[in-house]
């Protein structure tokens, strides 16, 4: 939070350098990962029209939560629950869906238990104010806990077509549903952060919490709001996830945290809150989706995905915090 | 008689049952600059939280044009016209300086959405009616600080203030943004705003105010005109005595035969170049300068907080590498900084913990802290200092502005160091404290203390330096005795002429 104007009796130069830099710096590493896939892996077929939109089907869940977690983590905050939300919205909507409350039922159902659960989240932030970290550390067991309590771990099997088509694996002439629902949020994000009022007191919100409660802002409300976006979304991500894979599953977003804070703060969102970027967030998310992709076709299995995306956050942060301090 | 825009009448207030405010009458009339003076701690900013709804008075009323207001948070003061103008508090450092201006009052398109172009136009017309040159879309935290005041200053207006509160506005602006302010400041009260104006700089006062309010220990003293008082005057109801100015100097005497105790040799960092530098035992070298002519950065790189290209320091004949400010503290370095707040205090602690960090090592008996000999440590510097606190176990983010900053000055005062680099020491501290420091710094070089000092305030500077630096763009441009130097005009007139 301290990225308060020091007291270094500085002209009033702006520092534009590191700051463009840091812009962009996300879309150089996406074209540079996409240019090493495409060389290294020609043989292997990376770079065919079925792969990519393999890609952006992939992708969808992690780029719904991560628009979400622009908002959170331009307030400021940090939301390290929605992997699990994603995998209990996906039980409830997949029981929801066999009880016979059809596909209407099953959306209620899955993301009804996201907004509960960022209901949850936020109400501990704003009104018992624990920290997010904590909190959302905190409802992430106990979520997944949820989640492998209510079916004892089986899973729950969606014969329902139409829900499988809408949300998953349906494509309407040679484009993918899950592109339509990942374009359509962006779109829907990108207006929300840069052209309305609530996204602009989300970003002043993590600007100065102090100043935008002086100018009016009602910050608690604020937050409030961006932890029901997160469960919202999470909500639905547990929705495509098991539209995709026909059932519901507790183990579904098992460590999606980690994948949605990095494409986020690749993207270029601070994580010292007052900066946040949707366009930035996609693309982020992309090559998040395209390094996964390219590393199972490379046959590294997931415990080396997660010791790369591990150390692709920590560079992340890295060079965020190096162009902050200029 | 003239009925006042704002009456505060009878106001009382206590913290924990003990008075801060005691029976407090205040008013201010239209189109009035109007200063609210008092020693630190004597209730100057509780008065002002309270006129803006952060705390409420335990009684007394509040009248706003002769009608009794309720202001119950800041909302409320904002509703009746008044406005804090907080220093880089209010401001979104992220957002633009349009986007801070209309927060929460953007206009919007028929679909709804932000309309930032009538928020740019809106500002640009505002900024240019007040004269200040800043590009609306320009982001806060590419500013300068005295353009983030302006900024709030305009935010305020736009908010149709009538009552401008301004607490300390220009401790950290240089000479040239304070003049920038002061002829803003005019330009409001020509144009009918009244402004209640906090500081501790006496020429200030006499150079922009009207009328003064002088209040001590809680209580209200006088209301007096400025063209009708005089300087003394006011320096006795603020310190309740007679009262000699000490910001005299005294040419004082100190060993020239000996090797230096302090010397810095081609010196370059980020913002300086090629510096050289000899201090002797007792001596006290003061450097002026303007802002961004690298003063603090030179403080700061010889304390190891910025990394130098090149260069040496010894101390006491002895080369030091100093690459943090670990190694110059060990080295017998020590720095006062200039943002107290923000780097001299941990504000949650106790003024007695704050002022014993930096000697932990001195007050321990084997592992653990020797809490009579550190009490009694800390018990002296608030005696000497005359910090005004009910104890030292007293929080210290609950004392007052000036206050705070006598408590960062005991923690290096009481390290004993062999080098004392000062950068503003008397910032924010009232009158009194200004003439203990100035002894206090004094005393350390009688000591053969070697003493470097940044500051602003020439008079101060004046009376404190055996010789003095100008310092240009980070170099050094100019060296004087403090006998060749006839007059604070010349030495400014150096510090301009580059
Ligand atoms: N929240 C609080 N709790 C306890 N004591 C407080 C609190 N706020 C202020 N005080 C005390 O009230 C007294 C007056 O403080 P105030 O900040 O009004 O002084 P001031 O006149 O603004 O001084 P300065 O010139 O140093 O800024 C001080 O002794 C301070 O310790
Ligand atoms: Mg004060």
């Amino acid at each position: 939070m301290q990225s308060k104007v020091s007291s270094i009796e500085k002209p009033a130069t702006p520092s534009l350098k590191g700051f463009e830099w840091r812009n962009y710096i996300v879309y150089f590493a996406f074209v540079g990962v996409l240019i090493y896939f495409s060389i290294s892996l020609s043989d292997e077929g990376f770079l065919t029209s079925g792969n990519l939109l393999n890609i952006v089907r992939q992708t969808a869940t992690i780029s719904l939560m991560a628009l979400a977690m622009t908002f959170v983590i331009s307030t400021g905050e940090i939301d390290l629950s929605v992997g699990s939300i994603a995998a209990l919205s996906s039980l409830v909507g997949a029981l929801a869906i066999q009880a016979g409350y059809g596909i209407i039922g099953g959306l209620i159902g899955g993301v009804g238990t996201g907004l509960v659960v960022g209901l949850i989240n936020g109400l501990l932030v704003t009104k018992v104010a624990i920290p997010s970290f904590l909190v959302t550390l905190g409802t992430m067991g106990a979520i997944k806990g949820a989640a492998m309590w209510v079916t004892d771990t089986a899973p729950v099997p969606i014969v329902d077509a139409n829900f499988n088509f809408i949300f998953g694996s349906g494509d309407i002439g040679p484009i993918p549903v899950l592109l339509i629902w990942t374009l359509v949020f962006t779109v829907i994000a990108h207006i929300l952060l840069r052209k309305t009022t609530f996204g602009r007191q989300v970003l002043a919100t993590g600007g100065n919490e102090n100043a935008a409660r002086f100018s009016g802002v009602k910050t608690m409300k604020i937050k409030l709001m961006v932890f029901l976006a997160t469960g919202l979304m999470a909500g639905l991500a547990g929705l495509l996830y098991a539209g995709r894979m026909n059932a519901g599953r507790f183990s579904f977003g098992e460590g999606d945290e980690l994948s949605v804070i990095a494409a986020v703060i690749l993207g270029g969102t601070s994580l010292f809150g007052g900066v946040g970027t949707i366009i930035g967030t996609i693309v982020g998310s992309l090559m998040i989706g395209t390094i996964n992709n390219g590393l199972i076709i490379m046959g590294l299995d997931v415990s080396q995905q997660m010791i790369i995306k591990g150390i692709i956050i920590i560079l992340a942060v890295a060079f965020g915090k190096k162009a902050m301090k200029r | 008689m003239e009925q006042p825009i704002l009456e505060m009448r009878g106001i009382n207030k206590a913290f924990n049952g003990i008075t801060v405010l005691n029976d407090v009458n205040f008013s201010v009339k239209k189109g009035e600059v109007h200063a609210l003076m008092g020693g630190n701690g004597a209730g100057k900013s509780t008065l002002m939280k309270i006129l803006t709804g952060v705390y409420s008075a335990d009684s007394g009323e509040i009248l706003i044009e002769g009608k009794p207001v309720s202001i119950k948070s800041y909302d409320d003061a904002q509703k009746n016209n008044i406005s804090m103008i907080f220093q880089e508090f209010s401001l979104i450092p992220t957002l633009s300086v349009a986007q801070n201006i209309y927060l929460t009052r953007e206009k919007k398109t028929s679909l709804g959405l932000l309309d930032d172009k009538d928020c740019e136009m809106k500002t640009e017309k505002l900024l240019e009616e007040l004269g200040v040159d800043i590009k609306p879309t320009e982001i806060v935290q590419n500013l300068g600080v005295g353009y983030w005041q302006m900024t709030e200053i305009a935010k305020a207006l736009s908010q149709e203030a009538k009552i401008l509160i301004m607490d300390e506005p220009t401790s950290s602006l240089t000479k040239n943004e304070t003049e920038i302010l002061f002829s803003f400041i005019n330009k409001l009260k020509a144009k009918g705003y009244s402004i209640i104006y906090i500081s501790h700089r006496m020429d200030e006062i006499f150079q922009i105010c009207d009328r003064i309010t002088i209040m001590r220990d809680g209580r209200y003293i006088t209301t007096e005109k400025c063209s009708e008082t005089n300087l003394d005057t006011v320096i006795s109801h603020i310190v309740g005595m007679q009262f000699d100015q000490a910001f005299e100097w005294k040419e004082r005497s100190y060993a020239t035969d000996v090797p230096p105790i302090f010397e810095v040799r081609n010196l370059s960092a980020e913002h300086v170049e090629d510096i050289n530098l000899k201090i002797q035992p007792g001596e006290i070298v003061g450097i002026a300068g303007l802002m961004g002519s690298g003063r603090t950065e030179l403080l700061r790189n010889l304390f190891g907080i910025d990394p130098i290209k090149s260069g040496d320091i010894y101390i006491s004949g002895q080369k030091q590498s100093i690459k943090n400010p670990k190694n110059a503290i060990e080295a017998g370095l020590a720095l006062i900084p200039e943002d107290r707040r923000m780097q001299g205090l941990v504000l949650e602690h106790s003024v007695k913990d704050n002022m014993i960090l930096p000697i932990l090592s001195k007050v321990k008996k084997g592992a653990f802290i020797d809490s009579k000999k550190s009490n009694e440590i800390s018990r002296d510097f608030v005696k000497i200092l005359n910090i005004k606190t009910d104890n030292i176990f007293k929080q210290a983010g609950l004392l007052s502005g000036g206050n705070q900053q006598k408590i960062v000055l005991a923690k290096w005062l009481a390290n004993d160091p062999t080098v004392l680099m000062l950068d503003e020491p008397t910032i924010g501290v009232d009158i009194g404290a200004k003439t203990e420091i100035v002894e206090i710094i004094r005393a350390m070089a009688e000591n053969g203390k070697a003493i470097l000092v940044v500051s602003s305030e020439l008079p101060e500077l004046l009376a404190l330096s055996d010789r003095v630096i100008v310092m240009h763009d980070g170099k050094i441009k100019k060296e004087m005795t403090r006998r060749e130097i006839k007059s604070e005009e010349e030495l400014q007139y150096a510090i301009q002429g580059f």
